[in-house]
């Protein structure tokens, strides 16, 4: 399948898509607090998303059941909500969050701590949001997606962590998974180039300890084999003529992606 | 939500694509003519095997004594298709 760029008026469409996303997930963050459970923050988003005319994106997905991935410590992504998962003091939880809105769709994702943690996580949490900074930087015009890729690789791993290799971040449009695949490993200067309208919804996925992840039975739910910590966070950007544009946030937000 | 991409591409020996075959591993017996071979299944099976095209194409050599992997049609038993020869 071919790389499908948008025009600007679609781009502005998905930017409106992913303001909801960003709102809702903003809400849900405000939520998090030891005893919330998953299925809370599901619902939340579900309505929220229902008062904006949009639809939660996830939800049917290849039969996913939930309208948000709520994935737990060790869980990498794709983690069911459930009422009976009750977030607890030092969790970290990983959000992951799409709308479709008159077409379009926005997708974000974002990993936050529940009360205090601890320091090793808190520095999970920072490289990753940092490693997608990195990635946003390199969504430039004439720029190619193994750099993007890389820039996540080298920022993670000299930092000690790990890159999942078994999921991608995805181009993303009319449908949530477009091509291209966007790997979060790579060499620079290698795969397609970046064109003007090119989106790319770019979501690091780290583990503390090494890459391997294993599905659970659930079909979904991805941890990591050796059981250590993972976060991820996510964007859909643009590619622009005058630089990368966070679709999943108001324009008016600067500095770092979360 | 992250993107489960596609199964990776195929080893060797993984099979010529073609659905329902089962594989096994053999030995060859005798070269026959057209490119066929007589080979010996693990279970001492003989059968009468073929080629693959892709093998063909690419001048992969067999011998007597080598060590393939064959690919069995659930409907006929006694023919083969050789998709990989071992090294």
């Amino acid at each position: 399948m071919a790389i499908v760029c948008k025009s600007p008026a679609e781009l502005e469409k998905m930017h409106q898509a992913g303001l909801i996303v960003w709102g809702a997930l903003n809400k849900m963050r405000e939520m998090v607090r030891p005893g919330v459970s998953t299925k809370e923050l599901d619902e939340f988003a579900e309505a929220y998303t229902a008062q904006r005319h949009a639809r939660p994106a996830f939800k049917g997905y290849r039969g996913y059941p939930g309208s948000v991935c709520t994935s737990i410590n060790e869980e990498v992504v794709h983690g069911i909500p459930s009422a009976s998962r009750k977030l607890k003091e030092g969790d970290i939880l990983s959000m992951d969050f799409g709308v479709e809105l008159n077409g379009y769709f926005g997708d974000a994702a974002l990993t936050v701590p529940v009360g205090k943690i601890s320091p090793q996580r808190e520095k999970l949490l920072r490289v990753t949001r940092e490693s997608l900074d990195r990635a946003i930087e390199k969504v430039r015009v004439g720029n190619r997606l193994g750099d993007v890729s890389a820039a996540v690789q080298r920022f993670v791993e000299e930092n000690g962590f790990s890159v999942v290799r078994e999921f991608v971040g995805h181009g993303i449009g009319t449908k949530m998974h477009e091509e291209p695949q966007v790997p979060n490993y790579g060499s620079p200067g290698v795969g397609p180039r970046l064109q003007e309208g090119l989106v790319l919804a770019i979501e690091p996925m780290v583990n503390a300890g090494g890459p391997a992840v294993r599905i659970l039975d659930d079909d979904w739910t991805a941890v990591t084999l050796d059981a250590s910590d993972s976060a991820h966070f996510e964007h859909t950007v643009a590619v622009t003529s005058s630089g990368p544009w966070i679709l999943t946030r108001p324009r008016d937000v600067t500095g770092s992606c979360w | 939500m992250a993107k489960r991409p596609l199964p990776e591409k195929k080893k060797p020996g993984e099979g010529s694509g073609k659905e329902d075959a089962i594989e096994v591993m053999a030995t060859v017996i005798e070269p026959l003519p057209n490119a066929m071979f007589r080979v010996e299944l693990e279970n001492k099976h003989q059968v009468l095997a073929h080629i693959s095209g892709k093998m063909r194409k690419n001048f992969i050599r067999i011998l007597a004594g080598d060590r393939v992997a064959v690919e069995l049609s659930p409907y006929d038993l006694t023919r083969g298709r050789i998709v990989y020869r071992y090294k």
